[in-house]
């Protein structure tokens, strides 16, 4: 499994998604690139990480600018064939912003950045990003983010619970930004599109506490995923 | 000469002056004048404070770069260099606590990134007054944000730092900003301009008029009710800007297109175009024509002078500068070709090709007077004392309040704003461990980093207080099982003219100088911040101590989590007393002095612990800090779960002093370890003193010192200890930036 990250200016967790793609894929700087924001040619590539930062300085709104970039309208005819897209943090509003994933990410209930490890409960999603993990399965994931309240109108979030597209909620007690019903990730309808405020990325290596993360990026290819 | 004579308004002193016109052989005009101003000033010149750091001890084997360059540089193995620097942002911060915070952080990423490293870590520390009124809040809520706004968006990890609040920098904050680098030691770069018709590039954000004057006017002046008309002289940060200049950094360095590189901060284009130019032994010629401005009427001393930030300045050979601006295109940061290495010797200003100013730049830059300082030990105790404890306290209550102290209670609320993780190297961050860890796989190894300095204990004795800095840094690094490698520090200070504050900048030193030879841990850099005071008085003397060391095995690291039948250590030549602690400044009997202490016995201990933990045989170690034994148990038990039970009887006896003492008494080289007995037990007899107190029990803290008890539900210290954010947030609701 070969996995493109995208780089905006303004990216800052490109690095470790990278790294995360390749402890996952078995270790080698072959199991992933990064992709430059003018990029549009992601041949060759079996899945996609739009990583979490701060695209282009996020001053009009998070992910605004980034969700019509060059290498989004790329992301989104591959999201289209199947591909598996995972989005993180500023990656998941970026998804939003560019109409891939439903629903929008609003300030911090406290308005404030919050950085903390903290525990995610598996969904229902049929999505291969979760191919190696058990609903109601709990995992430990740094939350860190200041943009990252899940929002979306009653019909819209009925309809994002009724199909199933939520893919993770913060554990009872956990949320830690006012999201609604706890959403912490949700999927697209076909479920190979995923967006997720926590950071999976920064849970790959014994060192950081948790490894729970890998199974994340190792869902794609144990599901037979990609393009 | 009249009150208002133009070099007077910018700082300069008539003699000053006078000599400037000997030197130039001439009156400077309005742009070299400006350029003196800044040069000449104490932020840049280091007038009061060069001479007296000529005696810390710079060089070691493991010295890669010393003072004198953008950052000091360690060498980690395997062809790679940790880099690493603090700087004060206060008075910027004192007057615009959320940009002033963000800039100070901003700047200092750069001396690290003009090195050639990549910064992959942040650490904090931060001073002010009692969290009981308004105008701290305001600015602690400011700062905090401010340090979170650059360093999350940049992505660098904030890993650290320290928190205190005390009266006398209610007026005055500091605001003390460390960064961390890596580099392959090979592709660093030194700030020295070379080769006569090389071109400099700026690039990064456009000049504007923002800043002018900051380090003459805001950073070597006391500060004064007028402040917030100095507002205009603070930069503003943008940390987008900043993290294209850092990517496009390092990609110009590993195109090895760049002769030399350096940033732009205090005094702008003046002091990095001059500084380049002094290191390199060149001149150097700049055309303000050609600087991409963000206002177009600017005069040519604003562009000399402005503070814009995120801006850099390259040498570049003729046949580099196509593809330097190209790369500068690809990142979207602006860049123009704006002068040349000259063999003149002279720093020439041009405005498109008509020369503005020019001056010899040895004049310029080493040029500027240094004072001899005239010291004067103050007679008595000269700062506030306030009583925020009863008098009939019961040794219980005193370890509640000592846990709820504002500089003891916990600062979660603060560095949960930050962006611990990012970089993925980060093992231990704030709140887990005494130092942050810090995984380097390029080395194999990881590097612990600590920054310290209790600014009550330095005005009670300037030189023991400052020793204890240095000597707390190495002990925060031996719990996670680190060597030092070497030191920064950052001095903040009263005015230097004053004798009473000469006399603590000296003795400051002095004890700096002396723990940092004692440890083997050369200084290989720092910076200086005078003129810390307000009408209200000085600030405590701070010298604040950063230190980096290395660790063979990042999982080695002794964490803060002990568990139920651990038994409890003391271990090291911990005499306590109560001169100059956290209680003492509860009950209002702060005076002058503190026991002195040998640093060697403190040495041995910090090595007994650094090897127990490297070999794996303690599950948790500490050092006693802050509010003694009982507060640093209580902090063990509140990270862990269960409680303890101690008795210190051993230490009654061993060094004779009052059961107040054993249980909150402060002081250098003490230890807390836990773990299994024998393991414990083992470490005697090994010419550390070592006393087997208690063991991990219960839901209580229990500690006995002859008569006097302390009892205290573990809940009960959580709560004591988690106070302190809802005193600091009552009313910051609907503050948002």
């Amino acid at each position: 499994m070969i996995w493109g990250v995208l780089q905006f200016p303004g990216s800052c967790d490109e690095r470790d998604a990278l790294n995360a793609c390749q402890i996952a894929s078995g270790g080698g700087p072959g199991h992933a690139r990064l992709v430059w924001h003018e990029e549009t040619d992601l041949s060759g590539l079996d899945g996609i990480v739009v990583p979490g930062g701060f695209s282009y300085g996020d001053y009009l709104r998070a992910g605004a600018i980034a969700g019509l970039s060059p290498a989004m309208t790329a992301v989104a005819e591959f999201a289209a064939e199947g591909g598996p897209v995972l989005g993180i943090c500023n990656g998941f509003q970026v998804l939003c912003e560019c109409g891939l994933l439903p629903g929008a990410l609003l300030t911090n209930e406290r308005t404030r950045f919050i950085c903390r490890q903290g525990t995610l409960v598996v969904g229902e999603s049929d999505s291969p990003f979760l191919a190696g993990l058990e609903p109601g399965q709990e995992i430990s994931i740094p939350f860190k983010h200041q943009s990252g309240r899940f929002f979306a109108p009653p019909e819209m979030l009925e309809e994002i619970e009724s199909r199933g597209q939520v893919a993770f909620r913060y554990a009872p007690g956990q949320n830690p930004n006012g999201s609604l019903n706890d959403i912490a990730g949700i999927t697209n309808e076909a479920g190979n599109v995923l967006g997720l405020m926590p950071h999976p990325e920064h849970a790959v290596e014994a060192f950081s506490g948790s490894t729970d993360g890998l199974a994340i990026f190792r869902g794609p290819a144990l599901a037979g995923a990609g393009a | 000469m009249s009150e208002n004579s133009p070099h007077r308004e910018l700082g300069l002193t008539d003699h000053e002056f006078d000599l400037i016109c000997e030197k130039m052989g001439r009156e400077p005009n309005g742009v070299e004048l400006a350029m003196f101003s800044l040069l000449w000033s104490e932020h840049c010149a280091y007038k009061h404070s060069r001479k007296l750091l000529r005696n810390l001890p710079t060089e070691g084997p493991r010295v890669v770069m010393g003072p004198g360059e953008n950052a000091g540089a360690v060498d980690i193995g395997n062809g790679y260099s940790v880099a690493f620097k603090v700087e004060s942002h206060n008075h910027p911060s004192a007057v615009e606590p959320f940009q002033g915070a963000a800039t100070g952080v901003g700047g200092i990423l750069r001396d690290v990134i003009a090195l050639g490293a990549r910064p992959i870590a942040i650490l904090d520390s931060l001073r002010f007054g009692e969290p009981d009124t308004e105008r701290t809040r305001y600015l602690v809520d400011g700062v905090v944000r401010g340090i979170g706004h650059y360093g999350n968006s940049m992505g660098i990890p904030t890993v650290g730092g320290e928190i205190y609040f005390e009266p006398p920098y209610e007026q005055n904050p500091l605001v003390n900003a460390m960064c961390v680098g890596l580099a392959r030691t090979d592709e660093m770069v030194r700030a020295a301009a070379a080769g006569a018709g090389n071109k400099v590039v700026l690039f990064g954000s456009l000049t504007g008029r923002d800043g002018i004057g900051g380090a003459s006017v805001l950073a070597s002046a006391e500060l004064d009710e007028g402040d917030d008309a100095k507002r205009p002289t603070v930069q503003i940060g943008d940390p987008f800007e900043e993290s294209k200049l850092l990517e496009c950094c390092q990609e110009l360095l590993a195109e090895d297109l760049l002769v030399s590189l350096q940033d732009l901060g205090a005094a702008g284009l003046t002091s990095s175009a001059g500084e380049m130019a002094s290191a390199g032994g060149t001149g150097i010629d700049i055309d303000v024509g050609l600087v991409p401005l963000r206002e177009a009427d600017m005069e040519p001393f604003e562009i000399m002078v402005s503070e814009s930030q995120e801006r850099m300045l390259a040498i570049v050979e003729p046949d580099k500068v196509d593809a330097v601006l190209a790369l500068c295109t690809k990142w979207q940061t602006a860049s123009a070709v704006i002068g040349e290495v000259t063999d003149t010797g002279n720093f020439r200003i041009l405005k498109n090709g008509e020369t503005v100013g020019e001056i010899r730049v040895e004049d310029l830059v080493d040029g500027c007077p240094l004072y001899d300082l005239e010291p004067e030990e103050p007679a008595e105790w000269t700062y506030p004392n306030r009583v925020d404890i009863a008098a009939d306290a019961s040794p219980s209550d005193i370890a509640l309040a000592l846990l709820g102290s504002p500089s003891i209670a916990s600062k979660r609320w603060a560095y949960e704003q930050y962006d611990s993780i990012v970089g993925s190297r980060t093992v231990h961050r704030a709140g887990t461990a005494d130092a942050a860890v810090l995984n380097i796989p390029e080395s194999n190894r990881a590097i612990a980093v600590a920054i310290d300095g209790n600014g009550r204990r330095v005005a009670c004795d300037p030189f023991q207080g400052t020793i204890e800095a240095a000597l707390e840094c190495a002990a925060n690094l031996a719990v996670v099982g680190a060597e030092p490698l070497g030191v920064t520090n950052c001095l903040n200070f009263g005015n230097p003219e004053k004798p009473g504050v000469a006399w603590q900048l000296g003795r400051a030193v002095d004890g700096l100088a002396e723990a940092c030879r004692a440890l083997e841990a050369p200084v290989v850099g720092g910076n200086v911040s005078l003129y810390n005071e307000t009408p209200q008085g000085p600030i405590y003397p701070t010298p604040v101590v950063g230190m980096v060391g290395e660790l063979p095995d990042p999982e080695q690291a002794a964490g803060e989590n002990w568990r139920e039948g651990d038994r409890i250590a003391l271990v090291g030549p911990f005499d306590p007393s109560l001169a100059g602690s956290e209680l003492e400044k509860l009950r209002g009997q702060l005076g002058k002095g503190l026991p002195a202490r040998e640093i060697a016995p403190v040495r041995a201990a910090i090595e007994l612990v650094r090897e127990a933990v490297r070999a794996g045989v303690v599950r948790t170690a500490t050092d006693v800090s802050d509010g003694g034994v009982v507060t640093t148990l209580a902090e063990l038990a509140i990270a862990s779960g269960p409680g303890c039970k101690v008795d210190l009887e051993p230490v009654l006896v061993r060094r004779e002093c009052s059961a107040e003492d054993a249980l909150f008494g402060e002081g250098p080289g003490g230890f807390l370890l836990a773990g299994e007995a024998a393991e414990l037990e083992k470490l005697a007899g090994q010419g550390v003193d070592l006393e087997l107190i208690g063991e991990v029990t219960g839901n209580e803290i229990v500690a006995v010192a002859g008569e006097s008890r302390v009892e205290i539900l573990v809940e009960e210290a959580r709560a004591a200890f988690d106070s302190l954010e809802e005193r600091i947030e009552s009313d910051q609701a609907g503050l948002t930036h």
